[in-house]
């Protein structure tokens, strides 16, 4: 049943992933990008990551490619882009090379690195989760005690990032200039 | 009748983890819309997340969902800001391109 659930999810993620890079247009990269994050998400559901998987359905799925879309929309950039024509020559075939140097490096890594992970425990299922929230139990415990620092700093970088994004979009009243002009 | 019914490992989550991670970084690199340069960049944070659930999963330790909570808010942040910086620019400018950023070049 595992392996069901991973073989669809994993040909969702691989499948939104080749589309987000393939597609000219940004609003079906960005319509593949869902595609992507929900398989994700039933990944995360299949190794008992119930809460994450909801986070991710709704701050990625929900928040973040909406404002995607938003902005590709607010910036008329919706007409695609000409894929056929290398703008530096031998980006593409260089970008596949590093591309497959990366992909061999990493599962190299994996592979060797793999008796050590498989030795260290016997994984979170079974003993730890035998109730239905436990899941979340355990997360709050570590979020609220373990690392609780590290998530009151992260309120201080939301706030940084809301007005930041404040200035950045605010338009002043003396910032109106024709299209042509230099910006001062 | 085959009778054993195959599971996957958690090496089958990392190997898919990683070629999550490669499509990103050649959609980097070969992407020239600054939008979907930031679509391949999430597509490498949800690879990193996948990795560490995946370790977190085994090594029987919930840090590894932890650290992934606070990669999404991260992300977040990281989105909003990125995307205003390039409403700022194209409103001044009509090229949806990145070959068209290259003003500050001395």
């Amino acid at each position: 049943m595992e392996l069901f659930v991973f073989v669809c999810a994993a040909v969702m993620v691989i499948v939104g992933a080749v589309g987000v890079v393939v597609r000219g247009n940004p609003v079906h990269a960005a319509l593949s990008l869902v595609l992507t994050l929900f398989g994700i998400a039933v990944l995360f559901v299949a190794q008992h990551a119930e809460f994450l998987a909801a986070v991710q359905v709704i701050v990625y799925a929900g928040a973040i490619v909406v404002l995607f879309l938003f902005v590709v929309m607010l910036l008329g950039v919706d007409r695609a882009e000409d894929l056929r024509t290398d703008s530096l020559t031998g980006q593409r075939p260089l970008a596949v090379v590093v591309g497959l140097g990366l992909l061999g490096v990493l599962v190299a890594a994996i592979v060797s690195g793999t008796d050590a992970v498989i030795t260290r425990g016997a994984g979170i299922n079974g003993a730890t989760i035998d109730t239905a929230d436990a899941n979340i139990v355990q997360l709050a415990r570590s979020v609220f005690a373990d690392y609780v620092v590290a998530f009151e700093v992260t309120s201080v970088l939301l706030v940084v990032a809301v007005v930041g994004t404040v200035l950045l979009s605010r338009r002043r009243a003396t910032d109106v200039r024709p299209v042509s002009g230099r910006p001062s | 009748m085959i009778a054993v019914v195959v599971q996957p490992t958690p090496m089958w989550y990392l190997l898919l983890s990683a070629v999550l991670f490669v499509i990103g970084t050649v959609g980097v690199l070969v992407r020239r819309n600054p939008l979907v340069m930031f679509m391949c960049i999430e597509l490498m944070l949800n690879a990193v997340n996948l990795t560490f659930v995946t370790l977190g999963r085994q090594l029987n330790d919930i840090s590894g969902q932890t650290i992934v909570f606070f990669v999404l808010v991260v992300a977040a942040a990281e989105v909003v800001v990125g995307l205003s910086i390039i409403v700022a620019i194209m409103r001044r400018r009509t090229g949806a391109n990145a070959d068209d950023l290259a003003d500050l070049k001395g």
